[in-house]
């Protein structure tokens, strides 16, 4: 049960830090981010430029996506250098198939 | 200390003067504004006090009243006791800003020094500009005198930081006619003023309390929204006894009395006029005169106009035969001004309700005098004997 307006904090402001982590957004995704880590050079473009800290990296190295959080923007996609490429878009369907 | 030390009186000073004062006196955290006629000279008179040292504000200057709302409302929520002035168009282009600030629960004061909206373009009196923004969810107050407009602005700090409040305060005064004339008033000595306004201590983090984060501002969609505008309505509503009694306690610092309205010679009246600030004070002259000749006439003059005081306004009604509502603005329903319409509804209760007639007066400067008083009152007491009305809305002092 969700708090009553007499129990909800004033304001409408949000107390706890990162709540935002709960609020899957993965759902909002037409296209997915497919990775070819045999192409990947570990040069971060994609963990610096996704809007939704959705690329996942350990130890320096990049090694996929959060798709709870991925809103299939394709960002990472493009600013992925262009002579490795190791990321593609596809459409979320198809791939289930 | 004697009484008579505290309180410097005989001071002369024009109403954005004494509202300039009250916020050097206030010494806010930030103040972020942008001018405007005629409210310029309460910045600029401020602005003459942060260059000279005489308050530790952040003086924030930017390039419009939007902006000014804005840096206002990130100030506000960062903990800061904010203060700001503008007056009509500046008012209008705050209006996406105004209902952040009310909803985010920033007790921002702002004064607003009441000028007419364009078209066509006018830089003079009405109440056009603050009655727009009557649903915005702030708190407003009406000033007669430059001596209210300086005790308004030192109260609504007090109501707009009370924990259960926290909501904004408008402080209304009239474009020139107050904002520009100079009245003797009595000033308040700086230590009663910091006393009475006490410190503003936020009771949830701010956002620069870096050891508690949170986030301000944040989407509720239809799932949570509802809850905070109704959190909104409560504060809104509870304000009523908090306005009452801030009244109270400035009261035993000043000598001043203030409540949710002023009678004037109401107690036995037959016909009564309702008007907000400055033409009260003419509208007065003319009960006097009224009284006189042994006419029963009185004034009710609303302080507050939100949180609106139905109960109290209908109690101070109820034994009056004729109303005339004068309202400075209009709100373009052909039925009536936002003075008329709310009194209206709040005497709906009552067993026996009086007459009632609404009169558009004073639009962008247009005079009101004791005259024209004086014929509304006529007006009144001739439907109290004829027993019925003509035209309950109608515009007065204007050409045919
Ligand atoms: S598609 Fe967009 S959201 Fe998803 S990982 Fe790439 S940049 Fe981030
Ligand atoms: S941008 Fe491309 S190459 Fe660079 S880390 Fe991301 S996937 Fe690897």
């Amino acid at each position: 049960m969700k708090k009553g307006w007499k129990e909800t904090p004033i304001r409408g402001i949000i107390l706890e830090a990162g709540s935002a982590h709960e609020y899957s957004t993965g759902g909002w995704r037409k296209l997915k981010p497919v990775f070819d880590r045999t192409k990947c050079i570990d040069c971060m473009f994609c963990w610096v430029f996704c809007p939704d800290s959705a690329v996942i990296v350990e130890k320096g190295k990049m090694i996929g996506f959060d798709l709870e959080h991925c809103k299939g923007c394709g960002i990472c996609a493009m600013e992925c250098p262009d002579k490795v490429k190791a990321i593609t878009m596809v459409e979320e369907e198809k791939e289930k198939k | 200390m004697a009484a008579e030390a505290k309180i410097k009186c005989s001071v002369g000073l024009t109403g954005n003067s004494a509202v300039a004062y009250a916020m050097k006196q206030i010494n806010p955290d930030v103040v972020a504004a942008y001018p405007i006629t005629p409210s310029t000279t309460i910045v600029e008179e401020f602005s003459g006090y942060v260059a000279d040292g005489k308050v530790d504000t952040e003086f924030v200057t930017v390039e419009s009243e939007h902006s000014a709302m804005s840096a206002c409302i990130g100030a506000s929520a960062a903990g800061a006791r904010v203060m700001t002035a503008t007056s009509s168009q500046g008012l209008a282009l705050m209006w996406e800003m105004l209902y952040i600030a009310s909803g985010m629960r920033l007790p921002i004061v702002m004064t607003c020094v009441n000028r007419a909206l364009s078209a066509p373009l006018n830089i003079h009196c009405d109440h056009s500009d603050s009655m727009g923004a009557r649903d915005s969810g702030w708190i407003q107050l009406y000033s007669e005198t430059v001596q209210e407009a300086y005790d308004n602005v030192i109260q609504a700090v007090r109501i707009a930081e009370q924990e259960n409040i926290l909501l904004p305060v408008m402080v209304c005064l009239d474009g020139f006619i107050t904002s520009h004339s100079i009245e003797n008033l009595c000033l308040l000595d700086d230590d009663v003023i910091k006393k009475f306004i006490g410190e503003y201590k936020p009771s949830q983090p701010s956002l620069l309390d870096v050891d508690h984060p949170t986030t301000y501002g944040a989407v509720a969609l239809p799932d949570s929204y509802m809850e905070a505008r109704r959190q909104q309505a409560e504060a809104m509503t509870l304000s009523k006894d908090v306005i009452i009694n801030a009244a109270k306690d400035f009261e035993k610092i000043s000598g001043r009395s203030y409540g949710l309205m002023e009678k004037y010679r109401m107690d036995d009246a037959d016909a009564a006029i309702v008007i907000l600030n400055s033409a009260a004070g003419t509208t007065k002259v003319a009960v006097d005169e009224m009284r006189n000749k042994g006419l029963k006439v009185g004034l009710l003059k609303p302080r507050v106009f939100r949180p609106f005081p139905y109960i109290e306004m209908a109690e101070a009604l109820k034994n009056v035969k004729v109303i005339g509502v004068l309202d400075r603005a209009d709100s373009y329903t052909s039925f009536g001004g936002p003075l008329f319409t709310e009194i209206r509804s709040s005497l709906y209760e009552l067993d026996k309700r009086p007459k009632i007639i609404n009169r558009i007066f004073g639009l962008g400067g247009r005079d009101y005098g004791v005259k024209d008083s004086l014929a509304v009152f006529e007006e009144l007491l001739k439907i109290k004997d004829m027993g019925k009305i003509d035209k309950v809305y109608d515009y007065i002092s204007v050409r045919e």
